[in-house]
């Protein structure tokens, strides 16, 4: 059979045409979920929010239960596994080598940056309402309280989110998955102990993300509790995402 | 060594280069490991990278594809540099390394996700997937299940997703069997004679040997050897064999004519068939074989170049 046999290409306006931002972050959304690792991930991520859920209803009294306890909850999973699945989004790149491919196929690079953030921020927004709505069930079933302050809603997606992005960062700033995984969860606890130290504890407050992150799952966060979450914040992800979209940038694929 | 007697420049062009290497000049950890290496391929041509296992052929490669930076020199790829290439894949088809695949990714599933990047309908995949023979049962596989052979095959239906006029693949052959080599060489002349330009690397002649219309032989980082097949293979001089090589060697020497060894007994003669024999007649030896060399010289070249000892001077850095 010869080549000419083939079918020509669909869209060819599209063949000299770069590849818009949007069809980058569709194409970085897929990658999450069609590999064996990423489909898990999201699964379990899944499974383990419904779990909780489900055990606060059957094991909690009516009395206790509120939709602003259960939201509070069920994000704690997503906040802790969806890291992993941003980090395996950049690091998989690397240790399984398309990074080759994706790069050749997209030499822009910060347009592959960009599309792995965005499809990080999206997928983690969707995992945000997805543990929202398991929530409202729980609550429903559990014949709890409604109560739930608006102002905590932006909270909680910025406490469930920001994660997310932070393990993009830390997986482009590191490149080695079981690296950058330690890393993401150690780092911040050695430094926490760090700062501990009396002569400098007075940044703790500031840079220790259990601390800056505290407050997210109470109504009425602060100016000062925002700003202490802002700075932590640049710390976590605005330093590992500088030094990794550097890397990406300005280095050889090998 | 005989090195110095093959043609280094390239031929005069006439067509527009399609890739174009221009003093590329690489630096990894302190060494050099590629060095002001130029040459151009033009379009309905097939052009064979032959060099050893670590001459430099997928540095050079990867510098031409804009994942590596050179040090020095610069590369072209339809007239500009790679990354300059709105949608690169469109128009060039790219295959560095086969076993560069998410092993966790189904192998159709590979295939979509740079359809999808390019913007090239999920319609094409199967064509392609029966172009390069792999059974839909195993395009459902994950890659981390398929042997070498396997992933050439579809790292090069990947190469061909966007219907490029171009065609960069490294080692392309590493690991099929002989039917699949054959079939492979059937498609990149296919490709080339449609007007397609395609560069490939390569450690085995006969392989290169079998498909290139053009050769570029790269030693120890550098250029040692480039023009077309024949000329090269022509260039080659004549291949005479007797029962004692000392003899003959006598005969030759005797007679004023340059001969290395070659790769089999016998020597490569820088010379016609008809000067040695004349020159075998004068000095008695019966002649066991005489004839064109047929790249057996070429052959000698490489073996040389694998050998570090071998490598001629100029080639060491």
């Amino acid at each position: 059979m010869s080549v000419a046999a083939l079918p020509a290409p669909a869209s060819t306006a599209a063949a000299d045409r770069r590849p818009w931002l949007g069809r980058l972050t569709v194409v970085e959304l897929r990658k999450m979920t069609d590999t064996r690792a990423g489909f898990w991930l999201l699964l379990s991520t899944v499974l383990i929010t419904a779990a909780a859920v489900a055990i606060v209803v059957v094991v909690a009294d009516a009395p206790d239960l509120s939709l602003q306890d259960m939201v509070g909850l069920a994000v704690q999973p997503a906040s802790l596994l969806l890291p992993v699945i941003g980090i395996l989004l950049v690091c998989s790149e690397w240790s399984q080598r398309t990074a080759m491919i994706t790069f050749t196929l997209v030499p822009a690079r910060s347009r592959v940056m960009l599309a792995k953030l965005l499809a990080a921020l999206l997928l983690a927004i969707v995992a945000f309402q997805v543990a929202f709505a398991f929530a409202a069930v729980g609550t429903a079933l559990g014949g709890g309280s409604w109560r739930y302050s608006a102002g905590l809603v932006g909270q909680v997606a910025v406490y469930t989110i920001v994660p997310m992005l932070a393990g993009v960062a830390f997986g482009a700033a590191l490149r080695n998955p079981a690296g950058a995984i330690v890393g993401y969860f150690l780092i911040p606890i050695a430094f926490a102990a760090l700062v501990s130290i009396p002569a400098i504890d007075g940044i703790a407050p500031w840079v220790d993300q259990t601390r800056t992150t505290e407050p997210m799952l109470e109504p009425g966060m602060t100016a000062q509790e925002w700003a202490r979450f802002g700075t932590s914040v640049a710390l976590w992800l605005g330093v590992p995402l500088a030094i990794g979209w550097w890397r990406v940038v300005r280095g050889d694929v090998q | 060594m005989g090195a110095r007697r093959w043609p280094r420049a390239p031929a005069a062009a006439t067509l527009p280069a399609m890739i174009e290497s221009r003093g590329l000049t690489k630096r990894l950890g302190g060494r050099t490991v590629v060095q002001d290496v130029s040459f151009r391929c033009e379009p309905g041509t097939v052009t064979g990278f032959l060099g050893p296992n670590g001459a430099g052929k997928t540095t050079t490669l990867r510098m031409l594809c804009g994942l590596l930076d050179a040090d020095a020199g610069d590369a072209a790829v339809l007239g500009g540099p790679y990354r300059a290439l709105p949608n690169p894949a469109r128009r060039v088809g790219i295959l560095l390394d086969a076993a560069a695949q998410h092993g966790g990714r189904r192998g159709r599933e590979a295939l979509a996700v740079s359809a999808q990047t390019i913007g090239v309908g999920e319609a094409r995949i199967d064509a392609l997937l029966d172009l390069v023979g792999l059974e839909r049962s195993a395009a459902r596989k994950r890659v981390r299940q398929y042997s070498l052979g396997m992933r050439q095959r579809l790292g090069l239906a990947h190469a061909l997703l966007g219907d490029p006029e171009v065609l960069i693949l490294d080692e392309p052959a590493n690991g099929l069997d002989p039917t699949g080599m054959r079939w492979m060489r059937e498609l990149l002349r296919d490709f080339a004679d449609r007007g397609g330009t395609v560069l490939l690397s390569s450690h085995l002649l006969a392989e290169v040997q079998a498909v290139a219309d053009q050769l570029v032989i790269i030693g120890g980082g550098r250029i040692v050897a480039q023009g077309s097949r024949d000329e090269l293979l022509a260039g080659a001089g004549t291949l005479v064999m007797a029962a004692d090589d000392t003899v003959l060697e006598g005969a030759l020497i005797a007679a004023g004519l340059g001969a290395v060894p070659a790769p089999d007994g016998g020597f490569i003669v820088d010379a016609t068939p008809e000067a040695v024999g004349h020159a075998a007649l004068d000095g008695g030896v019966a002649l066991t074989r005489l004839g064109p060399s047929d790249g057996a010289g070429l052959e000698q070249l490489f073996l040389d170049l694998t050998a570090p000892a071998g490598i001629p001077e100029e080639v060491l850095s």
